[in-house]
């Protein structure tokens, strides 16, 4: 497994004081927080960060870890010496340490020393706690429906009595018309119950990959559609894509750049569906022949258009 | 387990005519009753319906409730403090997306 140099992650010196630590760890949870963070590997950070801040805001554990030594690098292949925390006491109960690494897990884990507490009471029932997770769709999906396959990773109570992460794929339904931050809930997929208690239920929370054309809002969805001066001016009928099939747009003459023009429930599909904008973005033709720039020459004399009227030029 | 590979799983769309129960909140989210009317208390989401046991909340209230409380578990902060941040966070959606619409 790899080592990882828990210091490095909060940055901060091996030095640094308790005080120092929980400062750095809670500029860093704020900064790299799944729910604020757009950095794409936000939640990765804040675990890692998590893992860094239990150990090392132990003064147990900072002083297990620290005589490893200096001399570890992040990433360098590393298996715990022998015994090597002897003498060392410490509380490995009321963390989900099922997230944490295994690096984590060999120098600190339950069961390390023994005496796993496993739960065999026959007569304990109790429904399984529901879970979550994200899935990522394309706006294509959210039209005519789709399926997914996840591999979702969750903590299990193993045969020795500790939890271990499990891997299952599932294969969903995307149903049609779904949106941003909605979810879909999959009855009894959540985490199994205990004893003869039902499973709980996994709720999947909808998010949309970027598009390179479409931008989704709400039930509404924007193409962002280039035209050329001439048919923003003198109107035209162009074709234009939908996340279903293509369409004719009538643009009508005089448009300006910016302008939406809206196809009534041509958005998300539901039974009061969206509706789909055309945003206009102006696109100028390169003077790069000469009968190119003839032509601007020849529309600059033939108008008495003064783009910067407003500010008095 | 095998089978659950293989097999196409449909679930139920959360959508705005589906409301959950206080009960329904509660386990979906892993917080006890009390935690919840802090938030409703805190305007984060609003019930329909009178008596906590009437109770209804549309479905995107699992959204809102489940940030505030990722919140207030990892940064501690309080349910005042979160409601807060949660409607920034709302506020820098709005104006990213009104970025994309802008920058392309």
């Amino acid at each position: 497994m790899e080592f990882r140099d828990y210091y490095d992650i909060l940055e901060v010196t091996r030095e640094a004081s308790a005080d120092e630590i929980k400062r750095a760890y809670r500029k860093m949870a704020r900064k790299f927080h799944p729910d604020i963070s757009k950095e794409p590997n936000a939640e990765e950070r804040f675990k890692q960060i998590g893992e860094a801040y239990e150990v090392l805001k132990d003064a147990e554990k900072r002083a297990a870890y620290d005589q490893l030594g200096e001399n570890w690098q992040a990433g360098q292949d590393f298996r715990p010496p022998p015994d090597w925390d002897q003498g060392f006491e410490h509380d490995s109960t009321g963390f989900d340490h099922a997230q944490f690494s295994d690096f984590f897990e060999s120098l600190f884990g339950q069961g390390r020393s023994g005496g796993g507490h496993a739960h065999r009471q026959n007569d304990f029932h109790m429904q399984g706690a529901d879970s979550h997770a994200k899935v990522l769709i394309d706006v294509e999906d959210a039209y005519r429906g789709a399926s997914r396959t996840l591999t979702l990773k969750h903590p299990q109570m193993g045969s020795d009595g500790r939890p271990q992460l499990q891997e299952r794929t599932l294969n969903v339904r995307i149903p049609k018309g779904v949106r941003q931050g909605q979810h879909i809930r999959l009855a009894k997929q959540g985490g199994a119950g205990i004893g003869a208690g039902e499973a709980g239920d996994l709720y999947l929370e909808v998010d949309f990959s970027n598009h390179p054309f479409f931008h989704v809002e709400g039930k509404d969805v924007y193409l962002d559609l280039p035209v050329a001066p001439w048919e923003a001016a003198l109107g035209a009928k162009v074709s234009i894509p939908t996340p279903e099939t293509r369409l004719d747009l009538k643009i009508p003459a005089n448009s300006g750049a910016g302008k939406k023009l809206r196809l009534k429930g041509k958005g998300i599909p539901a039974k009061d569906p969206g509706d789909l904008y055309a945003v206009l973005r102006i696109t100028l033709p390169p003077a790069d022949s000469a009968s190119a720039e003839k032509a601007y020459r020849e529309f600059e004399q033939a108008s008495n258009f003064n783009p910067r009227a407003s500010m008095g030029g | 387990m095998n089978s659950k590979k293989t097999k196409l799983l449909r679930g139920d769309l959360l959508d705005e005519d589906v409301e959950m129960t206080l009960a329904q909140l509660c386990r979906a989210c892993e917080l006890s009753e009390a935690q919840i009317i802090e938030l409703v208390e805190q305007g984060i989401i609003d019930p329909l319906g009178p008596e906590p046991a009437e109770w209804r909340f549309v479905s995107i209230s699992l959204r809102r409730v489940r940030i505030t409380r990722n919140l207030q578990r990892d940064l501690g902060v309080n349910a005042p403090g979160a409601a807060l941040a949660l409607e920034l966070l709302e506020q820098i959606e709005e104006l990213r997306a009104r970025l994309r619409r802008l920058e392309t």
